[in-house]
């Protein structure tokens, strides 16, 4: 039986991220792929024809630029294309935009609010010093504190001396960060609710929490990362949508010389004396690897794929506490023109549509949207980020026609009575109402559309309980907690078994961190 | 006295939101339509991105020895040009020093059009006598847009309504776009499948309607020179007066270039007649050139680095950069060439300069590129590259 340096187990972008970095690096490398096309929660289909929608992640959050130059992405299909604008339609027929250009956004925010127009830039500074202190970590493996192995204290070494080096100030507005509620966080900088209300909701994207609780601040931050990359502009859409991203990184790994292998689901890893030795399939064939990756999320990764038996006890305890929690769904639409927005009626085709529309038009309507999921139902008025990936990259749809993509929060996993095919349906429609209130007319425009519940999340791309994010991305679940204290470092107890998804650190979003990191460190393990 | 617009300037002055104006051979044309110029780059590389291309000089070269004349002029061999090829095509004085580069296209057996970047009636009069050849200046009277993108021949074939998928990389064919009689050419100064097209100027402002009209579903976006500079980078393809001086232009022998130190060779005939600087020409090829032109990728961690010694993120040119910048050994030291522009690559995620170096520096060579961070003089890494940084397969397919 043919033995691989390494199989990786689960086609999205991180496990092809370790795959194409192996590969490069020489090794015999083959990736097992559940579904019939690679990308997992980054893929491109063609739900209606002539639509093409990226099903699931429809943004590219933060896609490293030397993951791009060092698998030669844009030789092998990929473009990132920047998007650029926001716009909230606000209940009283007006709007709040942020604009690319600064003056215009400044200007646009005066007639909100002059104060709020000169705390903005200030706010800016900040967090681009905030995202450029915590920046460096998102390159680094996390050392962990409780250990004493010399490269962890020369990590922790180093960490130390980069948030002394902060300075008072910042290290006060971290420790901010860290505790306290976006929305709280916001206050101290902001009187205009509407714009609290849309910065606030990056906080919110992907936990199971409200902009007032508490933590959610932080989430903020990671939101700056991407524009700190500011010029290098890795935040934006992908031409193709997202499973383009998926098939050139899948592209760059087969011309390094790595096996992709669809419809080859995973049913557990072989482990010997402690040691994983290959995989069996769920047709109960059997591969031989020195190096078993998985890049499925921790419950998949520990608690399927291996017994626990092959695990530290106190270890299956950690990953079955790992909060997932999926909170979010999408509604993707074909549409046979642009809908009109009330406040900006005569944006037609214009800029409105050519940027992402955020449906918070209040701090009180994001946490009214909470609200009904804490209580275990969808949000009757959902908070929404809407793009229209067609006004963007021409191709997702037939000349003059359109795709609209809706990312839905809060659609709660574990729904009151479960979800149904009619849940999802009155789901749908709360979404479709939603956005008729801020655009008359919206439904006559709608040819097609489809709803994903978290629940379709988890059965179509194995998401455990629909988190897109591979775990939530809590505080108390990331950095060196991420996904377990003691096993942030791609490692697990089993011997020769790497974990390289979201689920690791720093996990969440089209970043590749996770997938690239891993290979370092198996690169770096001599394996 | 202003400078003068071109025929399309009834849409184009409209469009401009930033009043970004810039000159080019005795014209205005926008640097950027919008704010920034990043969506018009953008457009290049996605969409489709109309340029107005109208001030490049264009002659009309007809009679018995146009052929003759062109042959005798520039270095590639237009003897052998057929009936609907479009030749890109430096030409040199004769010590073979580059005076210029443009496009000859062949209209029939004895019309030719050729654009060049700097007026070269006199030059073509000079090389004429004896010839039974009339040449035209019609540059103002011939309007131009470039039309570049991966979505730019679906939008032609809409505007032309014909099927325009057998028109070859650098050829021409002669159509009509809304009843207007106009000659397409596949060129363009973008490295991407792009196609140029020639109108009578006083025509230019319903083809401009229905070129607009044909592209909005298909993402036409009008764009200016900045981001048309970004994308001449990423395709390696040099820029006179920036990248090179023209020999006449020159003030010193130094200064001057020849098409084999530029990285023309191949427009470079070895099968023809006398031409202007052709035995200077053939004994540099036997020496070889001591000069190469060639992309240089700036090494990101170094430049990272720079930055982060003086706690800055780092800091990249927002647009192209047209100067020269010093390149030196790996040691720091010693001089070996110079970079004439450079910039970041929204695309490839890498910062990309075009330099003149000795030939013997080869692609994979390290060497380093001045930069200034914080008002200081570093050097950062950078890797000798071989052009075009970007090559699309849709540019000849």
């Amino acid at each position: 039986m043919k033995q691989y340096d390494a199989i990786v187990i689960g086609g999205g972008h991180n496990g092809l991220v370790t795959a194409a970095y192996l590969a490069r690096a020489g090794k015999s490398v083959l990736v097992l792929e559940r579904r019939s096309r690679v990308g997992g929660a980054a893929v491109t289909e063609e739900i209606f024809p002539g639509f093409k929608f990226s099903m699931f992640s429809y943004v590219v959050s933060l896609l490293r630029p030397e993951i791009i130059r060092d698998l030669d992405l844009p030789r092998h299909g990929l473009h990132i294309l920047p998007l650029e604008s926001t716009v909230t339609p606000m209940e009283n027929g007006d709007y709040l935009a942020a604009w690319a250009d600064h003056d215009e956004t400044r200007r646009e925010l005066y007639r909100h609010s002059p104060r709020d127009a000169e705390a903005y830039d200030e706010y800016g500074r900040l967090m681009h010093f905030m995202a450029q202190a915590v920046k460096p970590i998102l390159g680094m493996v996390p050392p962990d504190p409780t250990s004493f192995a010399l490269g962890d204290l020369a990590g922790l070494l180093k960490l130390g001396k980069h948030f002394r080096g902060l300075g008072a100030e910042r290290l006060h507005a971290l420790v901010k960060l860290m505790t306290m509620s976006s929305a709280d966080f916001l206050d101290e900088w902001f009187e205009t609710d509407v714009l609290k209300a849309t910065k606030s909701a990056s906080g919110i994207i992907g936990t199971f929490l409200g902009p007032r609780s508490p933590g959610t601040a932080y989430v903020l931050l990671h939101h700056y990362m991407g524009e700190l990359d500011g010029v290098f502009r890795a935040w934006g859409f992908a031409k193709g949508g997202t499973g383009a991203v998926s098939e050139a990184i899948a592209s760059a790994a087969r011309s390094f010389g790595a096996e992709i292998r669809c419809n080859a689901g995973v049913s557990k890893v072989l482990v010997k004396g402690g040691k994983a030795t290959g995989v069996v399939l769920e047709n109960g064939d059997e591969l031989a690897a020195r190096t078993v990756v998985s890049s499925l999320d921790p419950r998949r990764t520990f608690l399927q794929l291996l017994e626990t038996s092959d695990l530290p006890s106190e270890f299956v305890q950690d990953i079955k506490r790992f909060k997932f929690r999926g909170s979010s769904g999408k509604v993707n639409i074909a549409l046979a023109g642009l809908p009109t927005f009330t406040c900006m009626p005569d944006s037609a085709g214009g800029r409105l549509h050519r940027g992402a529309v955020s449906i918070s038009p209040s701090l009180d309507y994001v946490e009214r949207a909470y609200d009904d999921a804490k209580y275990g139902e969808f949000s009757r008025r959902p908070y929404m980020d809407i793009v229209f990936p067609s006004m963007i990259d021409p191709g997702m749809a037939p000349p003059g026609k359109h795709v609209m993509s809706i990312f839905v929060q809060y659609a709660p996993y574990h729904l009151n009575g479960g979800w149904t095919d009619a849940k999802r349906e009155a789901f749908g429609d709360a979404v479709v109402n939603t956005v008729e209130s801020f655009a008359p007319g919206f439904k006559s425009l709608i040819l097609h559309r489809q709803v994903i519940t978290p629940l379709d999340i988890e059965k179509i791309t194995g998401l455990s309980e629909g988190n897109i994010f591979a775990g939530e991305l809590a505080l108390h679940q990331l950095f060196f907690l991420r996904p377990a204290p003691g096993w942030a470092k791609f490692a697990t107890p089993v011997r020769g078994y790497y974990q390289a998804g979201s689920g690791t650190h720093p996990g969440g979003g089209i970043m590749g961190a996770s997938g690239r990191l891993a290979a370092m460190r198996i690169l770096k393990d001599g394996r | 006295m202003s400078l003068r617009t071109t025929p399309f300037h009834p849409r184009t002055g409209p469009l401009s939101e930033g009043q970004a104006w810039r000159r080019w051979a005795g014209y205005v044309v926008a640097s950027s339509y919008e704010l920034s110029h990043d969506r018009e780059y953008h457009a290049i590389r996605n969409s489709a991105a109309l340029f107005d291309v109208t001030p490049l000089y264009k002659y009309l070269v007809t009679g018995r020895d146009a052929r003759r004349l062109l042959d005798h002029v520039v270095t590639r061999n237009v003897g052998k040009a057929k009936v609907g090829q479009v030749l890109y095509t430096p030409w040199c004085d004769n010590e073979g020093k580059q005076i210029d580069d443009g496009t000859i296209s062949v209209l029939d057996e004895q019309t030719f059009r050729m654009t060049s970047a700097d007026p070269t009636l006199r030059w073509l009069h000079l090389n004429a006598s004896g010839l039974d050849v009339q040449i035209k200046d019609v540059s103002d009277t011939t309007a131009a847009v470039s039309l570049q993108g991966p979505s730019s021949r679906s939008i032609l074939q809409l505007a032309a309504e014909r099927d325009l998928s057998a028109l070859k990389y650098f050829r021409l064919t002669n159509a009509k776009i809304r009843g207007i009689p106009v000659t397409i050419s596949r060129t363009g100064y973008t490295g991407d499948l792009g196609f140029e097209v020639w109108v009578d100027a006083g025509q230019a402002v319903p083809l401009w309607d229905a070129l607009i009209e044909s592209g909005t579903p298909y993402g036409i976006t009008p764009a200016g020179m900045l981001a048309l500079d970004v994308a001449r980078i990423e395709a390696g393809l040099l820029l006179i007066e920036v990248d090179y001086f023209s020999s006449r232009h020159a003030l010193i022998e130094a200064q001057k270039s020849s098409p084999l130190e530029l990285g023309l060779g191949w427009t470079v005939a070895t099968d023809k007649e006398r031409y202007n600087g052709q035995a200077a020409l053939d004994a540099e090829r036997k020496r070889g050139p001591a000069w190469q032109f060639t992309g240089l990728t700036v090494d990101w961690d170094s430049l990272e680095k720079l930055y982060a010694d003086v706690g800055l993120p780092p800091r990249l040119p927002s647009q192209a950069w047209r100067m020269s910048v010093p390149i030196y050994d790996p040691g720091g030291h010693k001089q070996l060439g110079y970079a004439t522009s450079g910039g970041w690559s929204p695309l490839l995620k890498r910062y990309m300069a075009l330099a003149h170096l000795g030939s013997e520096h080869k692609a994979g060579t390290e060497v380093r590129m001045e930069v200034t961070v914080e008002h200081r003089r570093k050097q950062a890494k950078a890797v000798v590259t071989p052009l075009p940084f970007f090559n699309p397969e849709r540019k000849k397919t």
